[in-house]
């Protein structure tokens, strides 16, 4: 299925010299894996005006004027569909939320139905978040709207990962070189394996901790290094990145209490004062306080947690703003 | 055969400059309340040459400000490849200010027009004037420059190139005629 | 009298030792004569196949034909008729039906609907427990008085130790194997495809290795202690090729059966999540396709079964999680033996004859699967050179899951004969 866009219609330029225009990111995000490191910077950098927007009075840019954006969220999710609404809002467009829960058979309507009756309402975007892995694609080889990923099951919430990435850069300027620990239940998280990605593309050097239990088969292959410690990756890296314990997935016990959990794998304050530099800490949220992480920790001086969920509006405006201009017109009412 | 003419040299340019200074602070009565915000890319430089002129000359402060336009383009939708998008950064309240909007070259008006919708969420300026090195001519839309630096008639197949130092390595204004 | 006389092919019957250019005979059903120059009774068909290869008809004893219960999916019918079409003269049903073929009533039912084909004979296989739920023992006896050839549950392991052990003892009585899906489910459950980088990468609950082999050493510690025989389905690991290997070196009564698919994919073949790459057991790393196609080689595999299991587009085309598991795989089975054994010099064609027919017929102990004089006259002529594209909208059968579809395959069955009539030309 391939979507021509129109020909470039110019508006007459002002100002001199050629538009500097930028290399496409395709029709859907789906995951950071298939995203070049050029690619992964564009949305960094794109990100960086739309920071602005943010703080300023009237946070509103009529950039995606008159399009229609469903947020489709099979999983309950109210931290990332309400980042998505804002950055919606912002560019101007037109969202619409739909709540699902269940799989497809247990809900009677499968997903190529809803997809099929997205397309037949002309939404010129779609924001989904299921809990079966692969779906995002699934649902953007079908439709020839634009289809994000606001995570597919265990394997990828890229907006997630992007939002880390600008993060760290904030932080540290770059991501070239920089050490990073994801920590926690690696097996069941989409954040981790986008994370993963994003990081080893830009030149990061990537850990892997935690129990072996909930540690996927061969995750070496990706280009990470197992510390089976806390202690230990405290010790070697810039920042750690501290996964929520997926209570809802832990249907088969792979641990065997969440205070055991804590007192062998928790970033507390006391293993936290042990680091040999200031540790940048990380968490996508929502964080069991008292299990992966101590509320000191979370609430104290080394903390981007706040700015991931500030910096996570800007990214997931400079994602849309990126992929509607690949955009179907619909306007023209048929087949490109 | 496309034909290139030099239009400005450096030397034009800066009297230009020199004299639209002195024409903004004549028609705003002096420099009280006023911010000089350039268009992205080149109507940046020119608005900090601007500012420095009348700093100079008036011995006090002018307000800057960067604009870029690219998120209020009304051409967004049909343009295929999104544009880059640089730095917007304006003083932190735009309310009875005066502003003079400083681009390169005005042509359609479509730009000012982009800047005037933007300004609109930023408060609200006692007052906008347009200030442009070079009027092509060709308006699309009802949008004058109150100060100009040089008129040129041109059609919809030419070209005005203008270099400035800052980006380019060099300042000039070109003409390229289809 | 019906007659048809094949003439100046390359007949392959490892039953005889016979590979070499000869005339076949088929009189009133039966073989009657393999020789050279054979001249034929008056009124007798004559087929000129010089160039091509004949062979006892090739036997399958491992599909899945969706009735009673699903005939929307395929009937015993379309899937005989498929059979035919991929070069196969007799395959044995898993009763995996609904509702399940459990007594002598339903087996009765698939061996009546296959005489009504009049295509491939279809012998069905009872199941080991009634409903396969796996707590109560179905009635062995009257299901092979009806024609049942072999029990098995198959679809679903036999999870109680002491089941499998019952059941291989009582079926010592009837001289039946019992087929053996060979999963443990605490290991497996909730999985989609093999444990390994590939699940990791695409964020899917993996089924490790481990939860085949477990079993299958299980049932192969279980055949000694009984002295039954039990027929291990679709292997795809090395490790159980490696265990079956060393139970037959000790002289146990353990056959097992593999797929094309295990012989020809990889779990790289998920990528993309497509569902057509999902079956179970899962395909698996590369190593193990290689040891599976050892294993046909020297014999530790002894069949090739396609567990052919026909799903709806509309059940595949969903998310990769919820989508049911299993491919269609009669008419191309004989394809992809050819391409990726034979022609790429790991088997003969008489080895591969075995795998498909001969030793399928023995240790089933079903007939045909051999030309010699008296012996049914299943026969299968076949082009092992002539390349084709696989399409499944030209299939016979109802369903059109598979993952080959485009596949340039060379080697086709051109004839299929069964009980002396031509029910498949190409």
């Amino acid at each position: 299925m391939s979507l021509s866009l129109k020909s470039t219609a110019a508006m007459p330029s002002s100002s001199s010299g050629p538009e500097v225009t930028v290399p496409s990111l395709g029709k859907d995000l789906v995951g950071l894996e298939p995203l070049s490191a050029e690619q992964i910077q564009l949305i960094l950098d794109t990100a960086e005006p739309f920071k602005e927007v943010s703080e300023r009075q009237i946070k509103k840019v009529p950039a995606l004027r008159g399009k229609t954006i469903v947020n489709l969220f099979f999983e309950a999710s109210t931290r990332t569909r309400i980042s998505f609404e804002f950055a919606e809002k912002r560019l101007s467009a037109d969202t619409v939320n739909v709540a699902s829960s269940g799989s497809s058979v247990s809900k009677g309507e499968t997903l190529v139905d809803t997809a099929r009756n997205l397309e037949a309402m002309r939404i010129d975007m779609v924001v989904i978040r299921h809990g079966s892995s692969g779906s995002a694609k699934f649902l953007g080889d079908r439709i020839r709207s634009n289809v994000i990923n606001a995570g597919d099951g265990k394997h990828e919430h890229p907006t997630q990962g992007l939002l880390d990435l600008l993060t760290l850069r904030d932080k540290f300027g770059k991501i070239n070189g920089l050490k990073v620990a994801i920590c926690g239940d690696v097996l069941h998280s989409r954040v981790a394996r986008s994370n993963i990605w994003g990081l080893t593309k830009l030149g990061a050097e990537v850990a892997v901790c935690g129990p072996a239990t909930l540690m996927p088969r061969d995750i070496e292959s990706l280009g990470v290094t197992i510390i089976p410690r806390i202690e230990d990756a405290i010790q070697w890296a810039d920042a750690l990145n501290i996964l929520r314990l997926q209570l809802e997935r832990m249907t088969a016990g792979f641990i065997p209490s969440l205070r055991e959990y804590n007192r062998v794998f928790g970033v507390t304050r006391d293993r936290l004062d042990k680091a040999p530099r200031d540790l940048v800490i990380m968490h996508p949220g929502p964080m069991n306080r008292g299990v992966e992480i101590d509320s000191d920790v979370a609430d104290g001086e080394h903390s981007v947690i706040l700015p991931q969920v500030t910096n996570g509006v800007a990214v997931r405006m400079a994602v849309l703003y990126l992929l509607a201009g690949g955009s179907p017109d619909w306007a023209e009412g048929g087949e490109r | 055969m496309p034909t290139r003419t030099p239009l400005l040299d450096d030397r034009a340019i800066a009297r230009a400059l020199t004299r639209m200074a002195s024409e903004i602070v004549e028609k705003c009565h002096g420099i009280d309340g006023l911010v000089l915000v350039g268009i992205q890319r080149r109507g940046v430089e020119l608005a900090e040459r601007l500012a420095r002129q009348i700093e100079a000359a008036e011995g006090g402060k002018v307000g800057r400000g960067k604009l870029d336009i690219t998120l209020y383009r009304d051409d967004l939708q049909t343009i295929g490849p999104r544009p880059v998008v640089s730095e917007t950064r304006l003083p932190p309240s735009l309310d009875g200010r005066t502003i003079v909007i400083v681009d390169d070259v005005l042509y359609t008006g479509r730009t000012i027009r982009a800047a005037l919708d933007e300004f609109a969420d930023f408060g609200r300026p006692r007052r906008i004037l347009c200030c442009v090195l070079v009027d092509r001519g060709g308006r699309e839309l009802p949008i004058h420059a109150d100060f100009v630096g040089t008129s040129v008639n041109t059609g919809p197949q030419d070209r005005v190139d203008v270099f400035v130092t800052e980006i380019d390595g060099r300042d000039a204004v070109e003409l390229v005629r289809a | 009298m019906s007659a048809i006389l094949l003439k100046g092919g390359r007949v392959v019957d490892p039953s005889q030792d016979h590979d070499g250019v000869a005339d076949l005979l088929l009189i009133d059903g039966k073989v009657e004569k393999l020789a050279r120059n054979i001249g034929g009774p008056d009124g007798a068909e004559i087929v000129d196949v010089s160039g091509k290869v004949v062979a006892p008809g090739l036997i399958d004893l491992h599909v899945h034909f969706r009735e009673p219960g699903q005939e929307d999916l395929e009937t015993v019918a379309t899937g005989a008729m498929a059979a035919v079409a991929g070069g196969f003269t007799s395959v044995c049903a898993m009763p995996n039906t609904d509702p399940v073929t459990d007594n002598q009533a339903a087996v009765g039912f698939i061996v009546r609907q296959a005489q009504r084909a009049a295509k491939a004979k279809v012998y069905p296989i009872g199941a080991i427990t009634l409903g396969q739920r796996g707590d109560k023992l179905a009635e062995f006896g009257e299901m092979v008085g009806a024609g049942a050839v072999a029990v098995s549950d198959d679809g679903k392991p036999v999870v109680s130790s002491h089941m499998m052990r019952t059941a291989l003892e009582y079926a010592r009585t009837f001289g039946i194997p019992v087929a053996d899906h060979c999963e443990e489910p605490t290991l497996s459950a909730g999985g989609v495809m093999h444990e390994g980088i590939i699940s990791t990468r695409l964020g899917l609950k993996g089924i490790p290795a481990a939860a085949e082999e477990i079993m299958v050493a299980r049932d192969i510690i279980l055949a000694e202690l009984t002295g039954g025989h039990v027929h291990l389905c679709h292997m795809s690991t090395r490790g159980s090729v490696e265990l079956i290997r060393r139970a037959k070196e000790k002289g146990l009564k353990v056959t097992a059966e593999a797929t094309p698919h295990h012989f020809t994919l990889t779990h790289e073949r998920c990528e993309g999540y497509d569902t057509n790459a999902k079956m179970n057991p899962p395909l698996r790393e590369a190593a193990d396709r290689d040891a599976v196609r050892q294993g046909l080689k020297d014999g530790t595999l002894d069949v090739i079964s396609t567990d052919h299991a026909p799903h709806h587009y509309d059940a595949k085309e969903r998310e990769f999680d919820d989508a049911p598991n299993g491919i269609i795989g009669l008419e191309t089975s004989l394809g992809l033996a050819l391409t990726e054994l034979v022609h790429t010099g790991l088997l003969t064609l008489p080895e591969l004859i075995t795998r498909m027919s001969t030793q399928a017929a023995r240790i089933f102990n079903i007939p045909g699967g051999t030309l010699r004089t008296g012996h049914p006259a299943d026969v299968v002529v076949l082009d092992p050179d002539r390349t084709w594209v696989v399409d499944p909208a030209t299939s016979f059968s109802k369903s059109r899951n598979t993952p080959f579809a485009g596949t340039k395959l060379k080697g086709r069955v051109e004839m299929t004969i069964v009980r002396g009539s031509i029910v498949f030309r190409d």
